[in-house]
């Protein structure tokens, strides 16, 4: 495969030698060409609105005193602001908890969809998977209802047992109401993704395997996980990405639970109230780039630590 | 009972999207969002060629006064909008304002929220655009409520004075009369609670503003500023009358006699129906909007009243307001004098105000309303017939003498809210909160340029 790029950027680059200038600039042409249409939707619609976000952060606007630049003067305040902090620190805890119990049930259900292949897998692989093709605003007004104390089902279910139905709008148990959505919405699609990467390993490999005397537990174990690492690496960036960005759910539970979620509850809460809600902007596109870089170091710190293992990136 | 529970929820369901939204085509309206979009009305325009101003509001029956006002008008045209009800208008009215663009011409906005808009000039004072013909049409109260210093920023619609909504069955069965002091009410919660009774009361983290309504009753004065000199202002949510309010509803909370759910939520409508809370303390609108939510309908027919707010002091009582909007010309409009006839002729004529009082979706602050016999003595049917507001409303909004709002209220609400979410869940007491909340606005009010007194 390599060897044929290279046999083939070889040749082109005799025929360059020989015919110079007319063709490498067509071929110059020809590839921004190729790149154009992207690369205007890419600077027009991500690019610019990130630069003007950062020129934004720079500014402070008051209700009284008009607009003043204040360089990095936000990102000191977001760096001491309790809330922000209060915010980042929730956000980094639910990833703790959510992301390994996320990914642990998608590998256990994708190993157990990939091993056994009967009707009852194949349609269990559908409805795990279901939750995500449900738009996340839908499933936390859903999950909203099924938490409610006279309409969802938790009130008949402990009252079976004379026990008092747990409050997940209470300020103690929101955070595992939350975890418990995300996972339910997410665990589908990542099983989805390790199914596909078990599907593709060779088949030969288990009979090898089978040949040498590994039992199936050891076959999972020491064959089946260390060949889709590659594929978990990628949804654990993706997930951790995905929580410290969390906004969807508790927005909309919000409305149901006011005292409880506060607007500045998650980081990307508090940007959203600070510049929509309370038209300061400045400090709001602060905030987003202070996540911002708080998310790429997470990112770098978790692909530095597992660099062995022939990334992705 | 189950099947029954289920049908409520799907009702409850399909009230609730129909508060938030208040429109059967929302998905056009919020989609054409951008206010100056005449093509975006969600009312038919009958006159073709006159001009049109557009409009963002959120009444039950908008598309009725729209209508009425474009019948009777040979100058100008209304195209109005639905954009969200409370706090999502205003969150889309704010972007507008910092984008410079977007927003309509006329806006309903409630009371409380126009100093935080007219401080950042988004609102164009009316007064010389015909304020002098229709001043008599309102009391002093209702234009002091929307003006600040000598400048209208709005023309009065609805006012919310505050009440107490009580069940007569749960009354009726405790053995209870209404109470007339704050601390009869208490002792009544307490009585229906050793008895095995219901809830007497909610305290919602989400409705800061009936919280701020109750301290106000009790002498509080939030807030102080002179017009003159907005960069200067007086900040007092932590004095004495603001702690003891938010102390007694954390206690009432704490002792359990009273319920924690937010308001305006299908829970809270649930529990409202079922008899779940004894009383609701709320203002002149709530009957129309809980009958819209589907109260009032069912087994629980006839079983509410109204009975005037609970006082501190009941040799000196003191009448406060939740609520109650207007009608603002933004700076944004491109011709403010016609704006401003659309904003004082909206509402105001006869068909729509009678069709707002029969259907309880505005308690009128217009006069010619107000004073309306048929409008005093009226029977209301979601009270069972009782004469509400020739008793209870009509006396309370006589009574209101007009409140000093805040000009960065969102943050006041957020800040209020949150501290109230901390008193339910009893890790800090009412006037902890109360400490909490004066520092962070005024913290907030200092970053935002203020000199705080």
């Amino acid at each position: 495969m390599t060897l044929l790029i290279e046999e083939s950027a070889a040749s082109t680059q005799k025929k360059a030698h020989k015919v110079r200038g007319k063709v490498r600039l067509r071929e110059h042409l020809m590839g921004w060409l190729f790149v154009g249409p992207f690369g205007i939707v890419f600077l027009a619609l991500l690019i610019a609105p990130l630069a003007y976000a950062l020129y934004l952060s720079l500014w402070q606007k008051k209700l009284i005193g008009g607009t003043n630049f204040v360089f990095l003067g936000n990102y000191v305040k977001a760096f001491t602001d309790p809330t922000f902090l209060s915010g980042v620190w929730f956000v980094v805890r639910f990833s703790l908890v959510a992301i390994p119990l996320q990914i642990v049930i998608a590998l256990a259900m994708a190993l157990i969809v990939d091993a056994v292949t009967s009707l009852f897998t194949r349609f269990s692989r559908l409805m795990i998977f279901l939750p995500y093709a449900i738009p996340t605003v839908i499933g936390a007004v859903m999950w909203g209802f099924l938490y409610s104390k006279s309409f969802g089902p938790l009130t008949d279910i402990f009252g079976l047992f004379g026990a008092t139905a747990p409050d997940f709008f209470s300020k103690n148990l929101i955070f595992y109401g939350l975890i418990n959505v995300v996972t339910w919405q997410w665990a589908g699609y990542y099983m989805i993704i390790l199914y596909a990467a078990l599907q593709g390993i060779d088949p030969s490999l288990y009979e090898a395997a089978r040949m040498d005397g590994a039992g199936k537990w050891q076959i999972a174990l020491r064959i089946k996980i260390p060949l889709i690492a590659p594929a978990l690496l990628l949804i654990l960036v993706f997930s951790l990405i995905g929580t410290l960005q969390f906004f969807n759910e508790p927005q909309i539970l919000r409305y149901l639970a006011a005292g409880t979620i506060a607007p500045g509850f998650t980081p990307n809460m508090y940007a959203y109230q600070q510049a929509f809600a309370l038209a300061n902007f400045n400090y709001g596109s602060a905030i987003s780039f202070a996540l911002g870089g708080i998310v790429f170091v997470c990112v770098y710190a978790f692909l530095f630590f597992t660099r062995k293992r022939r990334s992705f990136l | 009972m189950k099947r029954k529970s289920l049908i409520t929820a799907a009702a409850l369901l399909a009230a609730a999207g129909a508060i938030a939204a208040c429109s059967p085509d929302q998905g056009k309206s919020t989609a054409n969002a951008g206010g100056n979009d005449a093509s975006s009305c969600t009312n038919t325009i009958a006159k073709k060629d006159l001009p049109v101003v557009t409009m963002w509001g959120w009444y039950p029956n908008t598309q009725l006064v729209v209508d009425n006002f474009n019948k009777q008008s040979n100058e100008v045209q209304v195209c109005w909008t639905n954009v969200g009800q409370g706090g999502d208008e205003y969150d889309k009215f704010q972007t507008a304002i910092s984008a410079g663009t977007g927003a309509p011409d006329v806006i309903m906005i409630e009371a409380d929220r126009i100093p935080t808009f007219q401080i950042q000039k988004a609102l164009v004072d009316i007064k010389n655009y015909g304020f002098d013909a229709v001043k008599a049409n309102y009391s002093d109260g209702a234009w002091k409520d929307v003006s600040i210093g000598g400048a209208v920023y709005g023309v009065p619609v609805d006012g919310g004075p505050m009440a107490m909504i009580y069940r007569k069955d749960i009354f009726d069965k405790y053995k209870i009369t209404p109470p007339k002091t704050w601390a009869e009410y208490e002792q009544a919660a307490q009585k229906v609670k050793d008895a095995g009774g219901p809830l007497f009361g909610d305290l919602g983290a989400n409705v800061p503003a009936v919280m701020m309504a109750l301290q106000i009753q009790k002498g509080a004065t939030p807030y102080t500023y002179d017009p003159a000199q907005p960069e200067s202002i007086g900040i007092a949510l932590n004095d004495q009358a603001s702690k003891d309010v938010l102390d007694y509803w954390g206690n009432l909370a704490r002792k359990g006699l009273v319920g924690t759910q937010d308001q305006f939520t299908p829970e809270y409508i649930s529990g409202v129906i079922n008899g779940k809370y004894a009383t609701y303390i709320s203002a002149a609108w709530a009957p129309g909007y809980l009958t819209g939510a589907g109260v009032g309908k069912g087994e629980d027919t006839g079983k509410f009243a109204v009975a005037p707010l609970p006082q501190w002091d009941a040799a000196n009582p003191m009448q406060v307001n939740w609520g109650g909007s207007a009608f603002s010309v933004t700076s944004q409009a491109k011709n403010p004098e016609l704006a401003a006839k659309v904003a004082y002729g909206l509402y105001a004529d006869d068909a729509s105000l009678t069709d707002g009082w029969t259907n309880q979706i505005i308690f009128p602050l217009n006069l010619k309303a107000l004073n309306d016999p048929k409008f005093v003595d009226l029977k209301v049917s979601f009270f069972d017939g009782q004469q509400a507001n020739k008793e209870v409303y009509v006396p309370a909004a006589n009574a209101y003498t007009g409140m000093t709002y805040s000009p960065f209220g969102q943050y006041y609400f957020d800040s209020m809210t949150k501290q109230i979410g901390a008193v339910i869940d009893g890790s800090i007491t009412g006037a902890q909160a109360a400490d909490r909340i004066q520092e962070d606005v005024a913290n907030y009010a200092k970053e935002q340029g203020f000199t705080v007194q």
